[in-house]
Order: C-alpha cells, then structure tokens, then sequence
C-alpha cells in the first residue's frame, strides 16, 4: 500500500485546490457543510484556512442510512445543524473518506429535503477504492487503492491520523 | 435511601408477559410494558430520544426511516393527545399512518377483535398502536399477530402506559440530569385507576430512582403497592416534602365505581398540588402531569401554568419518545435472514 500524507499537509492541499475551484466557478458565498464526525473535523480545518464568512454546518447521516433496518438503530445520532434556506446556495459538502459513496448518497438526501441548492461540490481528504454509486469528488487530498476488506479511519480532532485496519 | 429490584410480576397479565416484547437478539419488537426490561435498553429508548429531539427542533422536522412502513393507530378508546403524538411520530418517521375510527368502524356493526386485526393485518400493515379499556389488551393481540408485525400499548386499562412512563423519564432527565439514583420522585393522586403510574413506578425502579412516593387517599392506593418498592403516604404535605419531582396524575372519574372520594372539592383540598403545598418540595423540583389537567380538581391552575411546569414539555417529549419506540421496534433486522448476512 502506498504511503498516506499526513492529514495536515493534505488539509493545505485540499485548501488550496479548493479555492481554485472556487475562483473558477466564481462562487462568492459558499455554505460548507461538514458530515458527523469525521467530515466535521475536516470541514472546520477548511472552514478556517478559506476564512469563509458563513457559519460550518454539520450533518448526521444515520436518519437517511440505506442500511437502516438490517444494522438498526443508532442511538448517539448528532444533530443536524444546516441553515433553514440553501436554495440557490452552493455547498460545499465534505467528508474525510469517500468509500462506496453511500454516505454521501445519504447526505445529498438529507440536503435536498432542505431545498433546492445551486451546486454541491464534494471535498474528501482521502478517496478510497470501492465506489458502489457512481458518486465522486471534485476535490481530493489523496486517492488510495484498498482491498475490500481494509478500513480506513480518520481520528481526532487534535491531532487528526489515519488508522488503517 | 429505600431501593429494590423489580422482579417482573404483573398481577394483571399473569406470568411472562413481557419477554415476548424482545426478540431473540434481545432487541424491542413489541412495546407493551416497561415492565421486565433492562436498565440498559429502557436508557437506549431515552437515548434514541434524545437523537430524534433534535430532529424535532430542526426546521425539517422529517426524517425516512420508516419510509414504505404502515402503522395503525387503533384507539378504542378516546384519547388526543397519545393518538395526535403517536401520528405525528409516525409522520416524521415517514411512515404512513392509518387511523382506524373504532366508533365508526365496523367493530360497532358486530366485527370483533380479531377480525378487525386480520383485516388490517391484510392491508399489510407493520405496526399496531393499541389503546384499549381492557387491561391486557395489548398482550392479546401481540401474542395473535403475524410474526412481522411489532405492537405498541398506547395505554390497556388500567394496567400500563409504557410510551408515557417512558416520556415522562425522558422528561426527567433532561431537567434533572441521568443521576436517578439522586430523585425524589412524589407521584400523588389516583394511583388505584392509573396505568400511567404503575408504568412510571417500574420505569422509575428499572432507571434507580433513589425514592419513589406515592401519596394518595387509602381508597385510591392498590392493594400491596409498597411490594413495588414505593414508599406510601396519606399525606401530601409529608409525602411531597423534598421532592426533586412531583407527578400529579388525573383523578379518573370515568374508571371510578362506587364512593371511593368525598367530593372533588375535598379532594383538591387534601390533595390538590397549590402554590403553598409545592413550596414543601425542592425549590427547583419540577411538576409533571400526563394531562388532560382537570384544574382545580388534582392541580391549581396558577401552578399547571407556573415556572416549575413542565407539563406542556411533557406533550412534546412524547413525540421524541414515540419516534424512538416506533424506529427501535420496526428498525430490527429481519428475523427471517438471521445469520445470512456477513
């Protein structure tokens, strides 16, 4: 398996490209939403190297699981904290790992039950092998080729590593 | 401080009645009395609780986990509140609800029980909410349903209210925190006719309370309810003294036969929860009530409406409470594919 860089140096990356895309599409006032916990983290390192204006939303997906009647009821769920109008609003949705897209499915969901947003652009610090939706990422830290059966996590918030297993 | 263990005896459903509420990973498939459960899965019902108040207080307050899921609502029995919190759960959830008007049904045309359910159950539906004026209403059906279909007590005589007990716990600790062991918790009044507080009573000793209360006249306190592990009083003034909680429970004229008060205004005089008995409890104690409130009969208007109420909250944290009932119970894994799946 290939190295993986540290989550700092990747967080400076994803900053970077992210303003680009940013400038390129010309999207002044974007709403960046972090997805419970791990995308959280995440979003609020980007929340403050962009200096963005508005406030970091967060997600939890567990309501919208797909899995939710074969693993069950999740008791600690976080509460959902997006704003109460995002029509019109370009989003910026991020996680830290993208695996088989099925949380984002989840997130996107979630969001649309909201209103009708102008654009989501999807931010993961890493982006793993095993997509099962046709769902990825405009912008990316690392991509890291896994088998099935590797996991990949994302601990913190202070200070943020990688776990494989 | 008085505690015990509740071992589960119910007087009157007989024997285990509660085991068939689990299924065989231990996890809720019916909810029909709080009776027997774990400490730990009564705490996870108040957690999952705690998730979906939050839904609540969003401004999208709809969730689709039960998306594609039927849930009927069969109350024959009147009810508002319980009836209007148990759809709203149910509509938040995504399920769809059937209400089914019992007095305009065809269980009034002669239709019994049973045949009702059947018909229902080949509408397909995944879930039955129950109030009936027969303690152990509930039970029955539980136990003659398809093996698919989960079943929630709404309230079975007067037998047990277990999504009240649950609400008013749920209730509890967000104002008092999840020390039970720390609680005095009074519960006063008809403690004879109300299924709603032999539900708390269990709740309360499956959660640790430090000291549960019960404060009554003799003619309404059942027979061997200290077995329960409650301490009793004849005296409101002494029983409500220190209190963190005192639970007014609703003088049940439609249950009572024969003379078992005085009078109402007697009553209320011996009884009544007034500005002056409450400054007896803790000064930051909170006043409970499963409502309807019949004012001036078991509780003063100027305290059903005062800074200590939480009676209104009360209304509002059944719908969390129903929302986590209703998920846990329709949320298992099929027990059909048990040990197929990796």
């Amino acid at each position: 398996m290939e190295e993986i860089a540290n989550p700092e140096t990747l967080l400076d990356k994803l900053a970077e490209q992210l303003k680009t895309l940013l400038a390129e599409r010309a999207i002044d006032h974007p709403l960046m939403v972090g997805i419970h916990t791990g995308g959280v983290w995440v979003a609020n390192a980007l929340h403050q190297k962009l200096s963005l204006e508005q406030p970091l939303y967060t997600l939890d997906i567990s309501f919208y699981r797909d899995d939710f009647s074969r693993i069950g009821m999740n008791p600690q769920v976080k509460p959902s904290n997006l704003p109460s109008q995002i029509d019109d609003r370009h989003i910026i949705l991020v996680d830290d790992v993208l695996h088989t897209g099925r949380t984002i499915r989840a997130a996107m969901n979630e969001i649309f039950d909201y209103g009708r947003p102008a654009s989501i652009i999807l931010v993961c610090l890493i982006e793993r092998s095993g997509r099962e939706l046709p769902i990825q990422a405009n912008v990316v830290g690392q991509y890291l080729h896994l088998e099935d059966n590797q996991h990949i996590k994302l601990t913190g918030p202070q200070p943020l590593e990688f776990v494989v297993e | 401080m008085v505690n015990k263990a509740s071992r589960p005896t119910d007087s009157l459903i007989g024997h285990d009645a509660w085991n068939i509420q689990l299924d065989k990973n231990g996890h809720l498939k019916h909810f029909l009395t709080v009776e027997g459960l774990s400490t730990k899965l009564l705490t996870n019902i108040l957690d999952t609780a705690e998730s979906f108040a939050n839904i609540n207080a969003q401004s999208v307050k709809k969730v689709p986990l039960l998306r594609g899921k039927t849930i009927a609502n069969l109350f024959f029995e009147a009810s508002t509140r319980t009836r209007n919190t148990f759809e709203l759960a149910a509509k938040r959830l995504s399920a769809d609800v059937l209400n089914v008007n019992i007095s305009t049904s065809a269980t009034s045309k002669g239709e019994t029980l049973m045949d009702t359910l059947q018909n229902l159950q080949a509408m397909q539906c995944d879930m039955f909410v129950v109030r009936h004026n027969q303690s152990g209403a509930a039970h029955y059906i539980a136990n003659r349903v398809a093996p698919g279909i989960s079943v929630i007590n709404a309230g079975d005589g007067s037998h047990a209210h277990p999504t009240q007990a649950m609400l008013d716990m749920f209730t509890i600790r967000r104002n008092k925190g999840d020390n039970f062991g720390q609680l005095r918790v009074a519960i006063v009044g008809d403690v004879l006719h109300s299924r709603v507080a032999r539900s708390q009573i269990h709740a309360l000793n499956i959660l640790n309370t430090g000291n549960v209360r019960v404060i009554a006249p003799k003619t309404l306190i059942p027979a061997g309810v200290e077995d329960m592990g409650v301490e009793v009083f004849n005296n409101m003034e002494e029983g409500i003294r220190d209190a963190d909680v005192v639970i007014m429970l609703r003088l049940q004229k439609e249950r009572m036969q024969g003379a078992l008060l005085p009078s109402e205004q007697e009553y209320f005089q011996m009884y009544g929860l007034t500005e002056n008995r409450l400054r007896l409890a803790k000064p930051d104690a909170i006043v409970m009530h499963p409502g309807p409130i019949n004012r001036g009969v078991e509780i003063e208007s100027c305290v059903a409406d005062g800074p200590q109420s939480v009676i209104l909250e009360q209304v509002t944290n059944g719908i969390s409470v129903r929302m986590a009932v209703m998920s846990m119970a329709l949320g298992r894994e099929p027990e059909s594919n048990e040990g197929e799946k990796a």
